[in-house]
């Protein structure tokens, strides 16, 4: 079965695949269409997706008892234990199936794992690492809008600097957060036997065909998906999408895949922008950009994206075709 | 009285072990934590053998593999572990969490002492700060009985009635290490006892698919909270009805309360785990000098035997309640249950607290006496924490 893109369109207009409207989450938050992507091109391929969620905005805002969104068999355990949940539901599901206990053994079983920022970089690190050395067949998706903010925007290790947060404080003497963004990709590459890639959901046909290669690929999956959180981010309810696209222009955001050990740009951008026009495109690095020292910082930044950008192309360059297993 | 087969000098972790290879579970998520670890090695090994075709997850922490089990046991797996100590605490978070989702998970605990300064050896601080979690807690005096109620726990937990996660407490090294003669039934009157699993609202129904863990706020979280307390009500009608079948295949009894020596008994002492066999060897001793003692030990503790307590106790002379843990600036937490127990009983013993063997400090037969004699000459007061084999 291949992907199909007027069946994926319908099922988009469709408003049902896996997690339905009437959710409490913010008008133009990102997060749900992140799980309506990958549930949608799940099923459009003949799978049946078990769903697990890390405590945050994604979870509360859609299963506000008695009510739930999902329309697709759902667990929320807590915060920092989702790939461990989900890994307890995957080997469930391989014991039932040996044993002959499984209702419908005939379904394609797909499991996935949603988590932000914050139940991903930071406090769900240690399950998410264990589940994925263990080998567990799912595939983990974090929503990466930049911080805690189902809590009102606390800091996080996926904050970026400059970023007003509530916790790192742009203020009168200190600049806010100054450390760069744990780059969580890279972490998770460096497990073995892993397929691990970024997503937007600016570029929706890269997005299908990552979900795709992880439901195909024999072992666990990591999807970091860029998801703007207009409420805290300080933009319109209506420019998810733009900054997103702006993020992968100025190669804040590098569309990659890491297929165990073999790089690859998906998305290739011919000249970047400059990460001012990503910065200045938001509110909540209004406080950096009144300090004096906004443009070191800045600087700071954008040397980074130059060398993270040029450093995957020379991996894309030095390991293809030459995957580590 | 059902013949024994199979009798064999073990250790209670190997006991444990073997119970859950009778029993098979579909999932078991563990970590390794001293005294607990040779659970998981033997049954790590039943799996290596294939003489079980549990899918085991060898997680990276105690919060993983209850993290775990919560996982398979919703998705509609019998599901199992095994900790002690720092790991039940790690765990500590996941365990309400198992527990308030209704899934009737079993682990056998290996009581430690919970940190700090670090200890591996037995206290009952590890299973006291999970006493209002909402599982049940069993409490084994040795490793037959520490099998036995692993097996007991599986039928009671996944009662329709009941459906709670339950806890199988064995003291750490005393119990897990120390080797006894142990008699275990055959493979298939386990396989026949433990029967298939029932299963409630599985998330692998995936053509009925259900919402785990909703956000359950103050319109409703309340009413769920009471239907735990309902559960945990029918928890001793339960246990005797499971216990009963049980009799019938082990000819081995059980109760809420193990009762020894208490007919006539004036002075009753109360203690859980396997310092209720040092002190049956005393009240024996004590016995052949003419006092009436004897002892209560409950094998279970969640829920609190409290009615079967007041029955019990109610016009004895003395009660000496003895503690494993320390509650710090409250009264130690088996004295305090008891005592509120007695409360409205109608003649009402003479009371006192003892608190004992934290870290594994031995406990002996003269301390055992020297509680005892307290009681004989009207040395207690129910205001005092007192203190057995300590420097003071």
């Amino acid at each position: 079965m291949a992907l199909n893109i007027m069946q994926l369109a319908t099922m988009f207009a469709d408003k049902n695949p896996g997690i339905t409207s009437g959710h409490r989450l913010c008008p133009g938050c990102a997060a749900p269409n992140v799980a309506k992507f990958a549930l949608m091109t799940a099923q459009s391929l003949g799978y049946t997706p078990v769903v697990g969620l890390a405590t945050g905005c994604l979870e509360v805002s859609t299963t506000i008892f008695p009510f739930t969104a999902w329309n697709v068999p759902y667990i929320h355990n807590a915060f920092e234990n989702v790939a461990a949940t989900v890994s307890g539901v995957e080997t469930a599901f391989r014991a039932l199936s040996k044993k002959g206990r499984l209702v419908d053994p005939e379904k394609k079983y797909a499991f996935f794992a949603f988590g932000g920022d914050g139940g991903t970089y930071d406090i769900g690190l240690q399950s998410l690492s264990g589940a994925v050395e263990r080998g567990h067949k799912f595939i983990y998706i974090v929503y990466d809008n930049e911080g805690y903010m189902n809590t009102g925007n606390q800091r996080s290790g996926a904050t970026p600097p400059g970023s007003q947060t509530t916790t790192q404080p742009v203020g009168k003497k200190l600049p806010g957060k100054i450390q760069l963004k744990k780059n969580i990709v890279e972490i998770m590459a460096g497990h073995e036997n892993v397929y691990v890639a970024t997503v937007s959901t600016s570029e929706p046909m890269d997005f299908f065909k990552k979900i795709e290669k992880a439901l195909q690929f024999d072992g666990p999956s990591f999807i970091a998906a860029f998801s703007p959180c207009v409420r805290f981010w300080r933009v319109n309810d209506d420019k998810a999408v733009d900054i997103s696209k702006l993020a992968i222009e100025t190669g804040y955001w590098p569309l990659y895949e890491v297929e165990r050990g073999v790089y690859r740009i998906t998305k290739k951008v011919k000249e970047l922008k400059p990460v001012v026009e990503f910065i200045k495109a938001q509110g909540r690095f209004r406080d950096l950009l009144k300090r004096p020292d906004a443009q070191e910082i800045i600087d700071e930044l954008q040397e980074y994206v130059n060398r993270r950008w040029e450093r995957l192309q020379i991996l894309e360059e030095a390991t293809k075709d030459k995957p580590i297993r | 009285m059902p013949e024994v087969k199979n009798r064999q000098a073990v250790t209670g972790a190997q006991a444990i072990a073997n119970a859950m290879r009778q029993i098979n579970p579909d999932v078991v998520a563990a970590y390794p934590i001293t005294p607990q670890t040779p659970v998981v090695e033997y049954f790590a090994q039943y799996v290596a053998d294939g003489a079980v075709d549990t899918e085991m997850i060898p997680v990276e922490s105690e919060h993983s593999a209850m993290s775990a089990v919560v996982g398979a046991a919703a998705a509609g797996a019998r599901a199992m572990t095994a900790t002690a100590a720092n790991g039940l605490a790690l765990m500590h978070e996941i365990v309400y969490i198992a527990a308030s989702s209704r899934l009737p998970i079993v682990m056998p605990v290996a009581n430690r002492a919970l940190s700090g300064p670090i200890n591996i050896h037995c206290d009952h601080s590890d299973a006291m700060a999970e006493r209002d979690s909402g599982w049940i807690q069993l409490w084994a005096e040795n490793a037959q009985e520490a099998y036995d109620l692993t097996l007991i726990a599986l039928r009671l937990g996944e009662h329709e009635d009941v459906r709670l996660p339950v806890m199988v407490n064995f003291d750490g090294f005393i119990i897990s290490h120390g080797v006894e003669v142990v008699d275990f039934l055959d493979d298939e009157v386990v396989k026949k006892f433990v029967g298939e699993p029932k299963v409630k609202y599985p998330l692998l129904d995936v053509d009925n698919p259900v919402t785990y863990g909703p956000l359950d706020l103050y319109d409703y979280y309340f009413e769920h909270k009471r239907q735990q307390i309902e559960a945990m009500k029918h928890v001793k009608r339960v246990f005797k009805e499971v216990a009963e079948e049980f009799e019938k295949i082990s000819g081995r009894k059980y109760d809420v309360l193990d009762k020894y020596m208490v007919d006539d008994a004036e002075y009753i002492m109360i203690a859980l785990g396997s310092t209720a066999g040092t002190i049956k060897y005393t009240v024996d001793l004590l016995r052949e000098q003419g006092h009436k003692v004897g002892l209560v030990k409950p094998w279970i503790f969640r829920p609190f035997p409290k009615k079967e307590l007041q029955e019990i106790l109610n016009g004895r002379k003395a009660v000496v309640v003895l503690d494993r843990s320390a509650s710090f600036g409250a009264e130690a937490p088996l004295y305090e249950a008891v005592k509120s127990a007695l409360f409205n009983v109608e003649n009402k013993p003479l009371i006192g607290s003892y608190v004992y063997g934290l870290g594994g400090r031995d406990i002996k037969v003269e301390h055992i006496k020297q509680a005892f004699e307290d009681a004989f000459v009207g040395n207690l007061n129910p205001d005092e924490e007192r203190y057995l084999g300590l420097r003071e």
